[in-house]
């Protein structure tokens, strides 16, 4: 399987998209551990507006940042929609709030089309392509882009 | 190499057991046990050390052992005495030896003069006594036996002859050959060590067979030629007698057989018929024959309890303790512990969840989910105090560095110190163990140098002139205890309260009581001793001592009786994964105040705040104005200053021992919390010692009572972590 796709000079990868507002975006399934609901955060004090607190996951404390204040938009007003995707990280593991996880799906390299030249500073910090299907646009994030700054800016 | 590496760390690491064997062997003689039990435990740690050592080529450690083990072996046959005198010097080569395990394992050195001093003196202690040269000479030949392992049967059976000449006693009389295959050498099995253990059971004639040994140079290396005759003497069945064969018997050719006893049947036969033929001096017959039997026999006893003794397998207590152990255990990656503590602590977090809908959905309390839940509830504190156990560790791995240490200060200080240890066994959890060393050694090194007074002081006191530290631990109400006491001259109050005024501590006309007085020692840049010496005197005073403990989660207090002594007990939690907190709540959220920096709580009353500058805020406590520092507006919950007038104030000790009165919104209870760290997947939160999680499933966070009391002085805090980040 894998000699196919490196023959046919086209990796594939699963990708999971899910919604802010009214724009989607996408991250590699490989980085998410687990999706749960939405439970209620502990805040942090001096944190950066983005960290929305902590929650309690099997013992562990795990910090929730709201993707939606991170990438530029009005701060979530959680709802049963919402979800938490747990992601690793490098060493951390991290709570990413999302109003709601629309699909799972995959595709290969060459479907990844290079981030349009916007003026958008989210744009250029943390999308990394994009991906046209169904005549929807979905926005492939890097999650590495989105976290290192986090201990920075909490510091 | 690699493989290599790994047997010398084992080896190091047994180094370090053997070691402390050989410490605490030869505390137990100098405490009067000086059974040979305990000369042979002493005796075997130095020379497993050496016999290791030989096989690394650690030439200087080899050199040392032998002559350690020479004087040992001394004592061991009786011809040294373990005069108190013997033992310090004994003392100090077991420091000695151990200062060079650790320079062979380290790299570097120990200092030569040292070493040849306690050598020379060792060398006295052995010289001095009557058969020495024929000790030397066995302890050198048992030095070629580690060399040439060819050689060791022939050699030791000689030895065992020695002792086996006598006369047997009354038991039972087996004829055992034993014929080695090669491959019971190929197994590391040495024939010497099942002979030793053989005459252990009896007195055992042994016999070499050499007949089958070809010329030399048609000699396989390998091969096994040799074949023991034995006529075992002993009082034990001929089950006993296979069984010394148990690991080796499908690796020989081994009969035993039961004969009739050679030795005393004979003897009394011999008489018999003497008394017979002579009917001349028929009473004086009996005795002779009898007589021969008493002396062998005691002379054997020891002998044969120093073979018992060279055998790893046929050891004493001790030697059984550590072989079950290294049965029963198992190394851990701490991690997975910790994962697993962590699991439980979720579970006992779901179970106190499950309960609560139990009791919302309305079901009696004997109904059978209430009572499933009760048992589910105990099986969940079993489970938790379960996992707690197998990070528990006994106080032993620090408390037998202190003798060391104890003997070290008094050398220094000229004084004469007997250090009494108690409750080794007491355990707590590896993270406690690893941060308990540094106080207690600077606790130990207080009492004796400046709690014991000097030899004179003490014989013009009525004293004897040994001083006592006495270092115990014990558990009480789910803390451990550790007490380090002195039967010094107690603390010198007129003089402490001085110095503290001196220093401007106190002012000149405080008025404290004799417990304030004492607790002054604690207190920073307090140092009592008027010359600075190079033992206690390194810059760091009780107030160190006081900060660890209290970094620990916890605290330390001190009685002293004036010409008694004085006792510092230290008061710490079993682990470091739970703390006892105070669960209050600022500004709707739930935060938890470590228990140990909460002096009191009270109720704020109008007339008692004050205003000061600009928005700081002063509280009258019994006359004494501290800060009052509003909780909620230093971590950012709220801007506006709150009303303290229905608020609760907690009178905190930071650990610089200045007081604070963290005001709250109110005091939800008291309760152990299991810490959580926020650092692993997100970082340092100023002000924020940790997390919890409550039986709510919700996260808590732990007050970082220093941090907090800086922020709100205006300071900035000092956080290593933070400063690293940056």
């Amino acid at each position: 399987m894998t000699e196919v796709s490196k023959s046919g000079n086209a990796e594939t990868r699963e990708l999971i998209a899910f919604r802010i507002g009214t724009q989607e975006f996408c991250i590699d399934i490989m980085s998410i551990r687990e999706i749960r609901g939405w439970t209620p955060a502990t805040p942090l004090p001096k944190s950066p507006s983005f960290v929305r607190g902590v929650i309690n996951l099997r013992g562990t404390v795990l910090p929730i940042v709201d993707l939606a204040v991170r990438l530029g938009f009005a701060p979530s007003e959680p709802t049963a929609r919402h979800a938490i995707m747990v992601s690793q990280i490098g060493q951390q593991v991290v709570g990413l709030l999302v109003e709601g996880v629309s699909d799972i799906f995959t595709v290969s390299d060459s479907d990844i089309q290079p981030t349009p030249d916007v003026a958008s500073d989210m744009a250029k910090r943390f999308v990394r392509g994009v991906i046209a299907t169904d005549g929807r646009m979905i926005s492939l994030i890097a999650l590495n882009a989105v976290l290192p700054s986090l201990e920075m800016e909490a510091a | 190499m690699d493989a290599m590496a790994a047997i010398k760390q084992t080896f190091f690491q047994e180094c370090e057991e053997q070691l402390a064997e050989l410490e605490s062997g030869l505390l137990a003689i100098e405490g009067g046990q000086s059974d040979l039990e305990t000369i042979n435990a002493v005796f075997r740690a130095v020379h497993s050390v050496k016999g290791g050592a030989g096989a690394f080529h650690l030439d200087d450690l080899v050199g040392f052992a032998h002559i350690f083990e020479t004087t040992l072996d001394h004592v061991r046959g009786g011809k040294l005495a373990p005069t108190p005198e013997l033992l310090k010097t004994m003392l100090r080569s077991a420091d000695v030896l151990a200062d060079l395990v650790r320079a062979a394992r380290d790299g570097g050195t120990v200092e030569e003069g040292r070493k040849k001093a306690l050598a020379d003196e060792l060398a006295r202690w052995s010289g001095g006594s009557g058969g020495a040269p024929a000790a030397e000479e066995a302890a050198a030949e048992e030095e070629d036996s580690l060399a040439g392992l060819n050689f060791v049967p022939i050699q030791i059976t000689e030895d065992d002859v020695d002792f086996s000449g006598a006369a047997p006693d009354a038991g039972n009389t087996f004829k055992v050959s034993f014929k080695p295959h090669r491959a019971l050498y190929a197994k590391a099995n040495d024939a010497t060590l099942i002979l030793r253990e053989l005459s252990s059971l009896g007195t055992a004639e042994i016999v070499c067979d050499e007949s089958q040994l070809p010329k030399l140079g048609e000699l396989d290396p390998e091969e096994a030629y040799l074949i023991w005759n034995i006529t075992l003497n002993t009082e034990k069945d001929e089950q006993a007698v296979r069984e010394v064969f148990e690991f080796v018997d499908t690796d020989c050719d081994l009969t035993v057989e039961k004969a009739d006893p050679p030795g005393a049947a004979d003897v009394d036969i011999a008489a018999l018929i003497r008394q017979a033929t002579e009917a001349a001096a028929p009473a004086e017959a009996e005795p002779a024959a009898a007589a021969p039997a008493p002396t062998p026999a005691a002379a054997s006893a020891p002998a044969n309890a120093a073979a018992s003794g060279d055998h790893p397998a046929a050891g004493g207590k001790g030697d059984a303790g550590i072989a079950v152990t290294a049965q029963t255990t198992i190394r851990v990656d701490l991690d997975r512990v910790d994962r697993l503590a962590d699991l439980v602590g979720e579970l006992v977090i779901n179970q106190a969840m499950l309960a609560q809908r139990i009791t919302e959905g309305n079901h009696g309390k004997a109904s059978s989910a209430s009572v499933a839940l009760d048992e589910l509830e105990q099986l969940t504190r079993e489970i938790q105090e379960s996992v707690m156990a197998i990070r528990a560790q006994p106080v032993k791995s620090v408390f037998q560095r202190m003798p060391r240490l104890a003997r070290e200060v008094a050398t220094l200080t000229g004084k004469s110190v007997r250090l009494i240890m108690d409750g080794e066994g007491t355990e707590v959890d590896k993270t406690v163990i690893e941060r308990l060393a540094d106080p207690l050694t600077h606790m130990i090194r207080n009492a004796i140098d400046h709690g014991l007074e000097s030899p004179e002081k003490r014989r013009a006191a009525g004293k004897s002139e040994e001083g006592t530290v006495r270092l115990s631990a014990m558990h009480r109400s789910g803390r451990i205890v550790i007490e380090v006491a002195d039967d010094g001259a107690g603390i010198n109050r007129a003089r402490v309260k001085q110095i503290a005024i001196d220093k401007g501590l106190i002012p000149a006309d405080a008025q404290l009581t004799d417990d304030e007085v004492d607790n002054l020692i604690f207190l920073p840049g307090f140092s009592t001793a008027s010359t600075v010496s190079n033992i206690s005197g390194r810059g760091v005073g009780m107030d160190v001592v006081k900060r660890s403990v209290q970094a620990l989660g916890g605290r330390i207090s001190i009685t002293s009786v004036p010409g008694k002594g004085s006792t510092f007990a230290m008061s710490l939690p079993l682990t470091l994964a739970v703390l006892d907190g105070m669960v209050v709540t600022v500004a709707d959220q739930t935060l938890v105040v470590p228990l140990t920096a909460i002096v009191e709580t009270l109720q704020p009353k109008q007339a008692d705040v004050h205003g000061m500058g600009g928005d700081s805020r002063v509280i009258a406590i019994r006359d004494r104005f501290v800060p009052l520092v509003d909780v909620g507006q230093v971590l950012s919950y709220r801007y506006e200053a709150a009303d303290p007038m229905t608020r609760v104030a907690l009178l905190v000790e930071t650990e610089g021992g200045a007081r604070n009165a963290l005001l709250v919104d109110a005091i939800q209870g008291q309760r152990q919390v299991v810490i959580k760290s926020l650092e692993a997947n997100y970082g340092r939160v100023p002000g924020i010692a940790g997390a919890t999680i409550l039986g709510d499933g919700r996260v808590a966070l732990i007050v970082d009572v220093d941090a907090v009391v800086a922020d709100a002085r205006g300071d900035v805090y000092r956080d290593p972590g933070l400063a690293m980040a940056s």
